[in-house]
């Protein structure tokens, strides 16, 4: 009844499809590469039905080896972590480690448990309040319990952003007058050189003195441990931005300023216009640094001010002297080191989307 | 039902809120801080309309500046601060106590080195086991061999005005032993001393023990049974055994936070009250609950049966050698919570003794200062709150005292203490300064 297909247009029509989906995969390929997952593209193409041998190889070097590398790295971090003795027992291996990922987990949920229950109180004291005519006094309140080990990554995160936040403001618009100004940058040079090396321990005594001076407020936005954190992790990490903002902006091609100057641009246009495109690249270079030294930064911030947050915690660990610490440090140093690169390739994501020339 | 949600007593007609009521509080982990945990954990700060966050600090410093600048509301404190930082020795700052945390619940640990040194010197009974207390007479040879060596005799304390540092002086000086004196242009607290005393923070003694920094401690309960249990040291002596029912911690408060939230400061009393009364009820029998609490991580978070060698009326020297103390840890027997103006007097006493209160004072300043920092007013109103809700008797407090105890003589060395006549007392020991003495340098 229907009229039969022509053999060659059906495989000219295939042909097409293919031809889609491999524009698809490769298109694709750019996102899995920003998320480090790019051994999906030659997993995806032998799906597609394209001939394995060279993705084979891909595959092999790609998924395959480093997945070997971690095998490996597991087998002797469990051979050799029990055969040294601490005083509070032998060095836990991956599975005692990965218990205490469980065991985490299950305080974290009943302290939930608790939560709730802690409003449900709170509900029944407002009513036994409110019957007692003394509504006036009804407040809402956040519960006081223990923080779970999620809330303190989350306390960490944030405070790293908010630093970073501080610093990104502070670094860009000093790094474009260094840039563009070589004067401003001789005058900025010998304090950069001279501040950038600081650890954040040394900074962090005088943050604490300054911000307790100058923050007096009880009932503020911001805890104060949080801002003497977030301002530390600000100090530390505001160098990498600065310098490679100045860099960028110093670099950009001379045609560019000239044609700038023959359109006589007044400055701000010429900053936005001129001189932020062509130096994008290269701060959102020291951004992906800053970010990556504030998450390392902050960890030391929080361990030696108790300030809360994962760092507090690793500390807190290290004072109980449990036979579960050592592995709930482990614990803790693992999502430090998995939280560091997942922020690196969001940082890694944010550069490729603002820039064309962003290189790994 | 209503009042005991409300927290406020069946027999009183209006009901006491607090002017604050969402408080953080402070403490180091350590587990005569037990009070503030149960206290939170079985809902007595709840039950007085009291939200509280319980911080653990960092060290015994971290946490006093803490409540000085207002980011604590008050904090498990060692005796000798809110005394220290009123008379302005080390951070000034007016603080005030209405109650006594504990009674006991220290220990002076040496490494496991020292100690085979100065076993030989220790009298042993039939059994073979050494006959304690211990005196610091044993330690005396091992001090010789290590100076003669070329060596220092290196002792680690939790804070310059601990109840610790002061107790192992006490121990020191009984058995001869000189622990250096303090003065003003020198705050090391090492002047002509034979055992160099250093500052580390509670929980951090077993590691630096272990690491050779110091060759023995005085510190709160675990981190002496701790110790034994990772084999690195031998406890010698309990501060019961160098002061029997000796005042320990106590919760402190800035002045000027209890001037202006004075319903506060009673109801956490009140809170703090139950709790202790709760720790000791039924000659101790509440106490396992006690350790499981105190073992979770946010508390004391060690071992529970490491905590529990000290809390369930047992104590464990070298390995195996479990000793009972039933009363090692003292909550509320014996007014163990009453704030005695003799006690803040002792430790005022010892600043004197040791130098960091350089200039000699009238007898009549040490009853000043001591009525300036402890506030029994407000404990025994709190009291008096806790007997009309039915959880106490008349009896389980002291009415009627003038906040002195009688003179004791349950020291290590039978040296007789009396908080009425302090430089009488200072007299009576043989090392440390007495009447117009001074250190120089």
């Amino acid at each position: 009844m229907t009229a039969m297909t022509d053999p060659d247009t059906l495989a000219v029509e295939k042909e097409a499809r293919r031809e889609r989906l491999f524009t698809r995969i490769n298109k694709a390929d750019g996102t899995f590469r920003v998320l480090g997952l790019s051994w999906i593209t030659p997993l995806l193409k032998i799906m597609a039905g394209d001939r394995p041998g060279a993705h084979l190889k891909d595959i092999w070097r790609m998924l395959a080896v480093p997945l070997i590398a971690i095998l490996c790295f597991l087998a002797l971090w469990a051979t050799l972590a029990p055969r040294v003795q601490t005083s509070l027992g032998a060095i836990p291996g991956p599975q005692q480690v990965w218990e205490q990922v469980g065991v985490l987990h299950s305080d974290a949920q009943r302290e939930w448990a608790r939560e709730a229950q802690f409003y449900e109180r709170l509900e029944a004291r407002n009513e036994a309040l409110r019957e007692a005519g003394q509504a006036d006094r009804i407040r809402e309140r956040t519960y006081t319990g223990a923080p779970t080990y999620y809330s303190q990554i989350w306390t960490s995160l944030q405070t790293v952003f908010f630093g970073f936040l501080i610093a990104t403001a502070v670094a860009v618009p000093i790094g474009i007058a260094c840039g563009l100004s070589a004067s401003f940058n001789a005058a900025m040079n010998p304090i950069i050189q001279i501040f950038k090396p600081v650890s954040p321990l040394a900074w962090l005594p005088i943050v604490t003195m300054v911000v307790s001076a100058l923050y007096t407020t009880q009932d503020g936005w911001f805890e104060k441990a949080f801002l003497t954190s977030a301002i530390t992790v600000t100090l530390c990490s505001l160098w990498p931005t600065l310098i490679n903002t100045a860099l960028g902006v110093a670099s950009i091609d001379k045609d560019l300023v000239n044609v700038g100057r023959v359109l006589k641009l007044d400055t701000k246009t010429r900053i936005l216009k001129l001189v932020l495109p062509s130096a994008l690249p290269l701060i959102f270079t020291g951004l992906r640094l800053s970010l990556g030294v504030g998450w390392m930064v902050l960890i030391a911030a929080e361990m030696l001010a108790q300030n809360p947050g994962l760092g507090k915690f690793v500390w807190d660990e290290f004072q109980n002297g449990s036979s579960d610490s050592l592995a709930r440090i482990m614990v803790a140093v693992l999502t430090i080191g998995i939280i560091g690169y997942l922020l690196d390739r969001l940082m890694y994501a944010i550069q490729s989307m603002f820039t064309f020339s962003a290189t790994r | 039902m209503l009042a005991t949600v409300l927290g406020t007593g069946a027999a009183h007609a209006e009901f006491i809120f607090p002017e604050k009521d969402e408080l953080t509080f402070g403490f180091i982990k350590l587990t005569d801080m037990a009070p503030l945990a149960v206290a939170y954990e079985l809902g007595y700060f709840e039950e007085e309309g009291l939200y509280v966050t319980l911080e653990p600090q960092a060290n015994w410093k971290v946490l006093l500046d803490g409540v000085i600048d207002g980011q604590l509301d008050g904090a498990h404190m060692l005796a000798g601060q809110p005394l220290a930082a009123t008379i302005g020795y080390g951070t000034e700052a007016h603080i005030v106590t209405p109650f006594s945390m504990d009674l006991n619940g220290n220990g002076i640990t040496v490494s496991n080195e020292v100690w085979a040194m100065m076993e030989e010197h220790v009298p042993h009974d039939d059994a073979g086991l050494p006959i304690h207390p211990i005196s610091a007479e044993a330690l005396a040879p091992v001090v010789e061999a290590f100076n003669d060596r070329g060596e220092s005799f290196n002792m680690g304390m939790v804070f310059p005005v601990s109840t610790h540092n002061y107790e192992l002086r006490y121990w020191l000086a009984a058995g001869g032993l000189h622990p250096g004196y303090y003065s003003p242009d020198n705050t090391t607290g090492q002047i002509d001393a034979d055992v160099l005393l250093s500052v580390t923070p509670p929980p951090q003694m077993p590691a630096t023990l272990e690491a050779g920094t110091i060759h023995g401690y005085c510190v709160g309960e675990p981190w002496n049974q701790q110790a034994v249990f990772k084999g690195i040291g031998v406890p010698v002596i309990t501060d019961y055994q160098i002061w029997e029912n000796n005042p320990e911690k106590v919760f402190g408060m800035t002045a000027e936070f209890v001037e202006e939230n004075p319903n506060t400061a009673l109801l956490v009393t009140k809170a703090l009250i139950r709790a202790a009364i709760w720790l000791d009820e039924n000659d101790n029998a509440n106490r396992p609950e006690a350790v499981e609490i105190l073992s979770r991580p946010n508390y004391v978070g060690a071992d529970a049966e490491v905590i529990a060698a000290s809390m369930t009326g047992t104590f464990e020297f070298e390995e195996g050698d479990v000793r009972d103390i039933p009363d090692f840890n003292v909550f509320f027997r014996y007014y163990a919570t009453y704030p005695f103006y003799s006690d803040a007097v002792w430790y005022l006493t010892q600043m004197r003794r040791w130098g960091q209160i350089a200039e000699p004072q009238p007898d009549s300043w040490f009853d000043e200062v001591a009525r300036s920092v402890y506030r029994p007013d407000i404990y025994m109103q709190a009291a008096q709150m806790v007997i009309d809700e039915g959880y106490a008797t008349e009896a389980d407090f002291p009415f009627g005292t003038d906040g002195y105890k009688d003179p004791t003589d349950a020291f290590l060395d039978g040296v007789m203490y009396d908080g009425r006549q302090p430089n009488a007392y200072l007299d009576s020991l043989t090392i440390g300064l007495k009447g117009d003495e001074s250190v120089g340098g």
